[in-house]
């Protein structure tokens, strides 16, 4: 081999890597990324049932409901909307009534929210980011110093 | 009075970093040997100044001094004396602390390293890296001091968060740092090489042991790290592609490149610019790191305590820090003399290969973490990137690079036979295959993927092994000769394959979760909760009480096939400090597999949320990232990188019955 044949070589193979890598990183972007939206934007939005995404508000005081095995309803809002969320599985440490949280799952068709997983916060002053900025915006932010740490319950 | 020591021994550790930043510095410039000559004591200096801050907080913990902010808001009076000690590092400030201190640590040895380092080399490179220390002395010392005292100070402390409370998170952080730190000394190499305009094979072996050492430490860090959050946060879940996570995976990959590299540099002069620029990047993507834990600007299942301020100060550090030295690099690079090119199929070429994967799917994860953070600063849209987009793009980057990685291994120096070396990796792909065939079988079906796993992890396990085999024994060799041979094989040699088969175990146990089962029930005591083989029946839940938390303790007998093999508890506790609730996972290790039961909340029943998790060989994940870190380990004492013995390491070279050393020796 020639020093330019060399080369060449060289140079087609990292092309070939980074355009495969690229390639993966468009088509997976494209699929697999969840927006983040407040119980307003979704009312708002009139999103398609069956969209992926990551709600987040506080939990509505006297909303969470048992309706028996480790199923559990509760009702996620930000003020101005509220969401009716469904969710079978452990619960973070932290997760209460009047408190951040955020869930990721499905909008069902009738307009409740299927939640595979939850995340809230894991000490008494950790607020996760967009809800506090989500409620900033509706204007219901009260107080968050500090941080601690957070946990997502995946089921 | 311990305190204000504490305090004036930091500012003490800037003046002394300011000394050693800009003294060698000139010296350099205008070849003054004794100004040169400052670097070295400035820099023990400036780490015993820290070394004493640090200590003066320890005590102040030790002593739970609730006249200062800190140990306040981090710990309680009550507190086990470990968790005090781990205080200390378990929270913003102190953590810094440990940052700066691992830092000046690694330039006291750098500075204290008697070896044939070139005088200007060494005093540029402890130059460079006071001005990292200075940067993050400043950072302490104006946004986050550990030292500010509370007026009037309270008679008890808040205590330490409690999942911080933990052994797991006491070794952790310091074992992060080093690795994370440990790659500044690979930076100011490479700045220093920039300034100084020459970079050879001597400035390799002078770069690679701490470039070892900082990715040998960083490996434990994460690895550490990922078994805390599977036990720890009671999901059950080792790694979550989570950005606090991929902020440390991405120093690793690139670090793993960066060592590659330097061998290719040190033993073919070729790839100089390049390594040059991973090394700036590795320590880039270091300081990135801490950067997105420790401003709180991604919402993270591991976020810290967050400030606006401290994000913006260390924003500035990190863009004037690799801003700064990417236009050095851009500015010096062309200057540099150029290294040789070679021959695709080759152990160098092959090395290539693996730096274009890893800094690839470095480039990847990058992209995953810092794009909603770009997209909310240009659009205001908040989105998550999880771990689907990870699977996605790294496993197909990742899976070839781990099928390679005995290829490379195999491959000679200069001119490689692809053929010769397939032929000799033919049995452990045998082997592999077989194991993977007999998996099939006994699981009857699987995830297409985790089988897959299985033959990459076996195949990356044997094919690694099987280059100490076939460099020691050929047919009909008695085993002994055999043995001798392979003991006189060259320690790196050793360390190669040894880290390489880590890595195989661990693809194991990664391929190995897609067989765990799983069960969620609401259990009443004297009830049974089921996964796989195993039964666990809810013998009773009894309070106790400790000095900092309430705990009720659920007692389960463990049944496997209806005989019982042992108990197992889990707790839920209740931090009376914080008020604050944490799960502590009851684990039971069977084999190379382990029982997970973590604890819901209790029902008005009497019954109690369980989620019961059978996990076969998962313990290999961390133990394969263990065999790595060992085999990193044993690389380093080889007698080679043992810097100032080049002399020895080339007649080791020269040895008989080493093939790669032998193409070389004769080069």
């Amino acid at each position: 081999m020639t020093r330019k044949q060399r080369r060449l070589t060289l140079i087609a193979g990292g092309l070939a890597v980074l355009g495969t890598a690229l390639g993966l990183v468009l088509f997976a972007m494209r699929d697999t990324i969840v927006f983040f939206r407040s119980p307003a934007d979704i009312t708002a939005m009139n999103i398609a049932p069956g969209t992926r995404m990551r709600l987040g508000g506080l939990v509505k005081e006297g909303s969470i409901a048992r309706p028996g095995g480790q199923t559990i309803h509760f009702v996620v809002t930000d003020g101005a909307g509220d969401i009716a969320v469904r969710y079978t599985g452990l619960l973070p440490d932290l997760f209460r009534e009047g408190q951040g949280v955020v869930t990721e799952g499905v909008l069902a068709p009738d307009g409740s929210f299927a939640a595979d997983s939850v995340l809230a916060k894991h000490d008494e002053n950790y607020m996760p980011r967009e809800v506090a900025d989500a409620l900033k915006e509706k204007g219901l932010w009260q107080h968050a110093e500090s941080g601690g740490d957070a946990a997502t319950v995946t089921q | 009075m311990i305190v204000e020591i504490g305090h004036y021994a930091l500012t003490l550790a800037l003046g002394l970093s300011v000394v050693q930043c800009v003294l060698p510095f000139w010296g350099a410039r205008v070849r003054d040997p004794a100004l040169m000559a400052v670097a070295a004591p400035a820099a023990l200096g400036a780490f015993a100044a820290i070394a004493i801050a640090f200590a003066a907080l320890t005590c102040a913990y030790i002593v739970s001094d609730f006249s200062v902010v800190n140990v306040v808001e981090n710990s309680h009076s009550m507190k086990p004396f470990l968790y005090k000690i781990s205080g200390v590092w378990g929270n913003h400030e102190g953590s810094m602390l440990l940052w700066v201190c691992i830092l000046t640590l690694f330039g006291g040895v750098v500075a204290l390293t008697r070896n044939s380092l070139p005088e200007r080399l060494k005093a540029l490179t402890l130059s460079v890296q006071a001005s990292v220390t200075i940067a993050f002395l400043l950072f302490i010392l104006f946004t986050s001091n550990p030292f500010a005292r509370a007026v009037p100070a309270p008679f008890e402390g808040r205590d330490l968060n409690p999942l911080l409370q933990d052994v797991g998170l006491a070794v952790h952080p310091p074992l992060l740092y080093l690795g994370y730190v440990g790659f500044s000394i690979s930076f100011a190499f490479a700045i220093a090489a920039l300034i100084d305009g020459r970079i050879d094979a001597v400035w390799a072996r002078a770069v690679r042991p701490w470039t070892l050492t900082a990715w040998v430490f960083l490996t434990l860090g994460i690895s550490m790290g990922s078994y805390w959050a599977y036990y720890e946060l009671g999901w059950g879940g080792w790694w979550f592609w989570d950005p606090v996570e991929n902020a440390s995976f991405m120093p690793w990959l690139a670090g793993t490149a960066l060592i590659h590299s330097t061998v290719v540099m040190e033993k073919r002069d070729a790839l100089k610019v390049w390594t040059i620029l991973l090394a700036i990047l590795t320590f880039s993507l270091s300081l990135i790191g801490t950067f997105l834990v420790r401003s709180g600007v991604l919402t993270s299942v591991h976020a810290f305590a967050t400030d606006p301020e401290r994000g913006t100060f260390i924003l500035i550090i990190l863009m004037i820090f690799i801003g700064g030295s990417l236009a050095l690099f851009a500015w010096r690079a062309p200057m540099l003399r150029q290294g040789g090119i070679f021959a695709p199929i080759s152990r160098e070429g092959a090395l290539v290969l693996n730096n274009l994967l890893l800094s690839t799917a470095c480039a990847t994860v990058f992209i995953g973490t810092l794009y909603p953070l770009a997209l909310e600063g240009l659009t205001g849209g908040k989105i998550s990137v999880g771990p689907p987009y990870f699977e996605m793009t790294f496993l197909p980057i990742a899976m070839p690079l781990i099928a390679i990685m005995p290829l490379g291994q195999t491959l000679a120096w200069k001119r490689g036979n692809l053929l010769g070396a397939a032929q000799r990796l033919m049995a452990a792909f045998a082997l592999a295959l077989a194991l993977a065939l007999v998996v099939l079988a006994v699981t009857r079906g699987g995830p297409v993927l985790a089988l897959l796993g299985v033959g990459l992890g076996f195949f990356a396990l044997f094919g690694s092994l099987s280059e100490i085999v076939t460099r020691s024994w050929s047919r009909g060799m008695p085993l002994s000769t055999a043995w001798r041979r392979a003991r006189g094989l060259p320690r790196s040699a050793w360390g190669t394959a040894i880290a390489h088969a880590g890595i195989g175990v661990t693809v194991l146990g990664i391929a190995a979760t897609a067989w765990g089962v799983e069960s969620l029930a609401v259990v009443k005591p004297g009830e049974t909760i089921s996964a796989g083989h195993y039964a666990l029946r809810l013998d009773g839940v009894t309070p106790y009480t400790a000095p900092t938390y309430r705990a009720n303790v659920a007692r389960f007998s463990v049944f496997r096939g209806g005989v019982p093999t042992g108990t197992l508890e889990a707790e839920k506790r209740l931090y009376t400090p914080r008020g604050m609730a944490t799960t502590e996972a009851g684990l039971m290790t069977r084999g190379l597999g382990q029982l997970y039961v973590g604890l819901g909340e209790e029902d008005p029943t009497g019954g109690i949320g369980v989620r019961l998790y059978w996990k076969p060989f998962v313990l290999l994940i961390w133990i394969g990232t263990l065999v790595t870190a060992f085999g990193g380990g044993l690389s380093l004492t080889d007698r080679q990188l043992r810097i100032g013995a080049p002399a020895r390491a080339k007649a080791r070279r020269a040895q008989p019955g080493d093939g790669q050393a032998d193409a070389l020796a004769t080069s």
